[in-house]
């Protein structure tokens, strides 16, 4: 008796999973709109071999950003935990010939990026919802000590956040904090700006505008497909909003 | 990974796969989605058709209208300083990296005009014209704007600061609006690109950060690609004219943010300073402050 009844706990526990699956997969579909790039991202589209379980095909569990414009807010405290994480390493171990001016304006950048990062933390909370944890980074692709593997890689970051921020604004639902998107994102341009012209003179604007100098834009799958190179921690985007 | 097989197990757990790939269904939500196929140049066209088949020909939101032509205003506005900057004999920028860097930046504004214009035309409106003259001097605030290139790079400065702040102003009033807003704020984070460029380049001529703590020596004394400020002072240009163009209701030495003030905030060794809570955050202005500041220019 006491064998079947968990058996069927384990069963309605199983069909909870595979119901959860199938929303998850629903909104990873409708996230992902009609010409998702970055698919790889999430698991659940792949096709699994014959043998594999439902337990195999559950979707590996991530921190979620939750939902609404508190998922956004998380989603950008992310990306600011990721920057912030490297120039704090960037003026921990200094490339060799960084000069006193690289030093001062990467030491503010990494200031910048601090900011933000401890403002979402606060800003999260004192909307009463909860701040995703601490992420754990991976720069092992990174190397501190040569400049032009530093700058390459602080171009990338600044770049994507620009990307980034652009591309979930029409999402934000509050005024305040699509205004906040806004006085931080021109930061971030400021930010790849600088570097750009470190790496190349007049690459101010480079490959990130279009034909109307209009600043590119990319989706949290797009933003975080590059991002997760660099992410141990295992994100699911899921909960974002799509619309 | 292949998209035959991802749509085949999606189709398993969610029969509507297909018709929620149509375009047609979610054509505004998509656009972008879409967006990706369609080549760059095409955009403003296909940007138009996309708002006369969500809203149709008669209801466009007059908001959007107004915040487009508001934008075209100030590109005209821009475009113009650097064609006559451009062609100023009578102006001294270095030739090589500097003149490229300025001809850039026009040839960029002159996008921005174009865009809002091909915009504006497909949603049947008329765009706003530029002015037939502008007074660049700012009715003689600035009377060796186009024969100091220190002047010019310092009003360039401002000029851009200040179109940052403008977009970023308005963008509230385009809230939820996917395409119009993720467009302007491509327009926004270019402005900052272009703000950052030009404070560079006065950094590397040795132009000095009015917002520097008192007795900073070289290179701590130097104009920054961002914004500084500190306690006591919000317009780092340190030129009082250009006083509304960093002050306003919102003054960029500002450090409180949805009611969090940064510098109660942990940074390295202590509490973030108030130079990088001040600096890491760019501020709006309004739309009549924006337009009082642009009117001795001949702009309206």
């Amino acid at each position: 008796m006491e064998n079947s009844i968990i058996k069927t706990q384990e069963i309605s526990l199983v069909e909870e999973k595979f119901l959860d699956k199938r929303v998850q997969r629903r909104s990873f579909l409708k996230y992902a709109g009609a010409g998702a790039a970055g698919i790889a991202l999430v698991a659940a589209g792949c096709k699994r071999s014959d043998h594999s379980s439902l337990m195999d095909e559950m979707p590996a569990a991530g921190v979620s950003f939750g939902m609404g414009d508190v998922g956004i807010l998380n989603y950008a405290y992310a990306l600011e935990q990721l920057e912030a994480a490297f120039y704090t390493q960037v003026i921990n171990s200094k490339f060799g010939g960084m000069t006193a001016t690289e030093t001062a304006l990467l030491t503010d950048i990494r200031d910048h990026e601090i900011a933000h990062r401890e403002f979402f933390k606060a800003a999260i909370t004192a909307a009463g919802a909860t701040p995703i944890g601490n992420l754990e980074v991976n720069f092992s692709t990174i190397d501190f000590g040569n400049r032009a593997s530093v700058l390459g890689t602080a171009k990338a970051f600044e770049d994507l956040g620009v990307a980034a921020y652009d591309g979930v604004g029409y999402l934000l639902k509050t005024d305040a904090y699509l205004v906040l998107a806004g006085k931080i994102v021109s930061v971030e341009a400021r930010h790849a700006a600088y570097i750009r012209e470190l790496l190349e003179v007049n690459s101010f604007l480079g490959d990130q505008v279009d034909a109307y100098s209009v600043n590119v834009s990319k989706t949290p799958l797009e933003v975080l497909a590059i991002a997760g190179t660099y992410i141990k921690t295992k994100i699911d985007p899921s909960s974002l909003p799509t619309s | 990974m292949n998209i035959v097989n991802i749509l085949e197990e999606i189709e398993k757990v969610d029969g509507e796969i297909y018709e929620r790939l149509s375009p047609r269904r979610k054509a505004m939500k998509d656009f972008f989605s879409m967006g990706g196929k369609i080549a760059a140049a095409a955009m403003p066209f296909a940007l138009g058709s996309m708002f006369n088949k969500a809203y149709g020909q008669a209801a466009m939101p007059s908001t959007i209208i107004d915040v487009l032509q508001y934008a075209l205003t100030l590109e005209h506005f821009e475009y113009n300083f650097y064609l006559r900057a451009n062609a100023a004999t009578s102006l001294p920028i270095p030739a090589g990296d500097q003149r490229n860097a300025i001809i850039m930046i026009r040839d960029s504004e002159k996008k921005h005009v174009d865009f809002l214009k091909i915009v504006l035309g497909q949603l049947n409106q008329t765009p706003v014209a530029e002015k037939t003259t502008y007074d660049f001097t700012a009715s003689n605030t600035f009377p060796d704007i186009f024969t100091n290139y220190g002047t010019f790079l310092a009003v360039a400065q401002a000029i851009e600061d200040t179109g940052v702040r403008a977009y970023k102003g308005r963008a509230a009033e385009l809230k939820g609006e996917k395409v119009v807003l993720t467009a302007a704020l491509g327009i926004h984070a270019v402005e900052a690109r272009h703000a950052a460029k030009i404070r560079y380049m006065r950094r590397l001529n040795g132009a000095t950060n009015a917002a520097a703590p008192a007795g900073a020596t070289t290179p701590n004394n130097l104009t920054k690609p961002w914004i500084a400020g500190s306690a006591t002072v919000f317009n780092d240009l340190g030129v009082s004219a250009a006083d509304g163009n960093y002050g306003g209701a919102t003054k960029e030495n500002n450090i409180v943010h949805a009611g969090v003030t940064i510098t109660s905030l942990a940074g390295v060794g202590g509490n973030i300073p108030y130079s990088a809570a001040a600096e890491a955050f760019d501020e709006p202005l309004t739309k009549n402050e924006v337009l009082a500041l642009v009117a001795p220019f001949g702009v309206s």
